[in-house]
């Protein structure tokens, strides 16, 4: 189980070897998806980059899901954001594309869309006031008969009520993204550098960004800082107040179950379903791998799992699917997603010179990660960013 | 004879409120819309499941309750137990130096009905404690006057399951709770919609206690407004004085007070 906090503070032990002060075009605080998507664009426009994270692609990012599903999290109020999470979509599989390519590693997009389940009468409701909120909205979701949802999905429970198919959305294994966007970076020469950054370092005047320092008192200079360090980037020392983005943890539980000879992969497409008022997700993988989430906890940087966390999950899950009590469990494990006050992220420049922010994206950020990458690297480059997050 | 614009203040254990609105904070997870909600709400009191949230870390729905001066007002949701809910009131009150608890024991998650007989011997353990509180209970007259008599600041009985916005299913029970208190009485669950919050307040109760109404709402922002006003309606009519309901129509001016032509 990846305990993130516990692994930063392990790894400041093992110093990398990139001691010394360096010097770069860019440095990205935090090698999550978001932060390695960022690199790898700049390295390919011919920029020299340094990713700074102890342990690059092991927080919030390997935790996820990879649900690419933006309709679904198209909540009353916060529709103002529905087109950027669409233009987010509509990155993905270009991107999935490109990874793939450079790296030779398939990074298991799956295009099958999503179903939308409500398992009690009174789920139903609940799910047909959103679709109908999605419609005014101008999105397009298919009403589904009990029967149809089973034809599409053969191993769901007949208990159900109802259900929406939402076409157009998209999963990916966001381990093998991680994996892949490592690869990327290091082939084109980016620089990791596994030590803990505690402060961005600001210049006499305060005003510009000149690198960062590190746990061991070292720095290293750039000429563009990125903060992209998921909900730790509140915690980075050495910015005025109101330039730390206001993001804190939200806990995210989530189980990872095997496929078996007895019991093959359940799904064929990403099932979200509401059970008696308890939202959960599941999502399959063509390697047999089923995850299930998650929970929605502030508590903190604590990522304990917990009976009760995992036992929802299960509890949900096993009543819209029951054959999933016939799998193996492969992981159990906690996740922090950086959230902010109104659920929107925090993508662009900040008061000061030479840095920019990419963070808060709640539980969206694979979703968000070519999007966010094309916008800070247009904004790095003095292009005019396609869209404002 | 009032001068009809100003309800008078609540008082629970010796606090006072002049909202008579008190606001849970369960169904939000956008910080920005909830802080909205709350100041719309006018709401001065506050309740927050200790189970989802820890105190003493980082940024929670406890720092939006503090920046906006509304007390907090804990509460035992998800437990099952009197073991349980003991605990979880002694945590609370050790994080939020609050002794004051919403005590919630539920009999089972399908319902969310108060266990009666645990939610009384919870009651009794944390009165001897120290604890002022506040139970959530069944919308039953005789329970209610039990857990007064052990020495509860206030009781809350529902007006149907907590998220069920069914409204005021039992308004004859709620009226009985009402008539042989002597704590105030404050309506908890049940309500979806503005009118069966004044009908709770028409009823004689006290205060109102919601929160999905609000939060789950699409504009939680207006329901929130509407419920403020709702409250404030409901506490004027019942204390103006409605007019005895009759069998036949009576016109409103028979003789007097005709315009003469």
């Amino acid at each position: 189980m990846p305990t993130v906090w516990g692994q930063l503070r392990r790894t400041l032990i093992d110093v990398s070897t990139n001691a010394g002060s360096a010097s770069s075009d860019l440095l990205v605080v935090g090698g999550g998806a978001i932060g390695l998507a960022i690199a790898w664009e700049a390295a390919r426009n011919g920029r020299s980059v340094r990713i700074c994270d102890p342990d690059p692609g092991h927080g919030a990012s390997w935790v996820a899901a990879g649900m690419l599903a933006p309709i679904n999290e198209a909540h009353f109020g916060e529709d103002d954001r529905l087109p950027v999470a669409l233009a987010a979509l509509n990155s993905w599989k270009s991107f999935a594309a490109e990874v793939t390519q450079a790296t030779g590693q398939p990074i298991g997009l799956r295009e099958e869309g999503s179903i939308v389940v409500a398992y009690d009468t009174d789920d139903r409701v609940a799910t047909d006031r959103m679709r109908l909120f999605h419609a005014s909205l101008g999105l397009t979701a298919t009403e589904l008969t009990i029967a149809e949802c089973r034809k599409l999905e053969p191993w769901l429970s007949p208990d159900i009520a109802g259900g929406t198919l939402v076409e157009g959305d998209l999963s990916v294994n966001n381990r093998a993204l991680v994996e892949a966007l490592l690869r990327a970076n290091e082939l084109c020469g980016v620089e990791f550098d596994r030590r803990h950054v505690s402060a961005i370092q600001l210049d006499t005047t305060g005003a510009r960004a000149r690198g960062v320092i590190f746990d061991d008192g070292d720095h290293a200079n750039a000429d563009v800082v990125v903060l992209a360090a998921g909900t730790w980037s509140a915690l980075v020392q050495g910015l005025p107040a109101q330039v730390v983005p206001p993001v804190h943890p939200r806990k995210g539980q989530i189980l990872r179950l095997r496929a078996t000879a007895e019991q093959p992969q359940p799904l064929t497409r990403s099932l979200i379903a509401l059970v008696q008022g308890s939202n959960v997700y599941l999502v399959p993988r063509s390697n047999g791998e089923l995850v299930i989430g998650a929970t929605q906890e502030d508590r903190g940087f604590h990522t304990s799992v917990t009976a009760g966390g995992i036992w929802e999950l299960l509890r949900d899950a096993r009543l819209v699917i029951p054959a999933i009590g016939e799998m193996e469990i492969g992981e159990m494990a906690a996740g922090l997603r950086p959230a902010t006050p109104d659920n929107a992220a925090i993508v662009g420049r900040t008061e000061i010179d030479g840095l920019l922010i990419a963070t808060g994206h709640g539980r969206n950020g694979i979703l968000f990660t070519p999007l966010t990458a094309q916008i800070i690297n247009d904004l790095i480059e003095g292009r005019a960013p396609i869209a404002q997050a | 004879m009032s001068d009809g614009l100003k309800t008078d203040p609540l008082v629970i254990a010796g606090r006072e409120y002049s909202s008579r609105l008190i606001m849970g904070t369960g169904g939000v997870d956008n910080f920005d819309l909830l802080s909205r909600a709350l100041i719309a709400s006018g709401t001065q009191l506050t309740t927050v499941a200790m189970r989802r949230v820890n105190a003493t870390a980082g940024v929670s729905v406890l720092d939006v309750l503090r920046d906006l001066k509304i007390d907090v007002l804990p509460n035992t949701a998800g437990c099952y137990t009197a073991a349980e809910a003991i605990l979880t009131a002694q945590l609370a009150r050790e994080a939020l130096e609050t002794d004051w608890v919403k005590l919630e024991v539920i009999a089972d998650e399908r319902t969310l009905l108060p266990e009666p007989i645990e939610l009384v011997t919870a009651a009794e353990a944390l009165i001897k404690d120290g604890f002022t509180v506040l139970p959530y209970t069944n919308d039953d007259p005789i329970l209610a006057r039990r857990l007064e008599h052990v020495g509860c600041a206030a009781v809350m009985p529902l007006g149907a399951p907590i998220g069920s916005g069914m409204g005021i299913r039992n308004p004859h029970n709620i009226s009985l709770i009402v008539e042989g208190a002597g704590v105030p009485v404050v309506l908890d669950a049940g309500i979806g919609t503005a009118s069966e919050a004044a009908q709770a307040m028409e009823l004689g109760c006290s205060a109102v206690l919601l929160a999905s109404a609000v939060t789950r709402a699409k504009d939680p922002i207006a329901m929130a407004t509407a419920m403020r006003l709702a409250v404030e309606s409901g506490r004027l009519a019942a204390g103006a004085g409605r007019i005895p309901v009759r069998e036949f129509g009576v016109a409103s001016s028979p003789t007097q007070g005709r315009a003469t032509l």
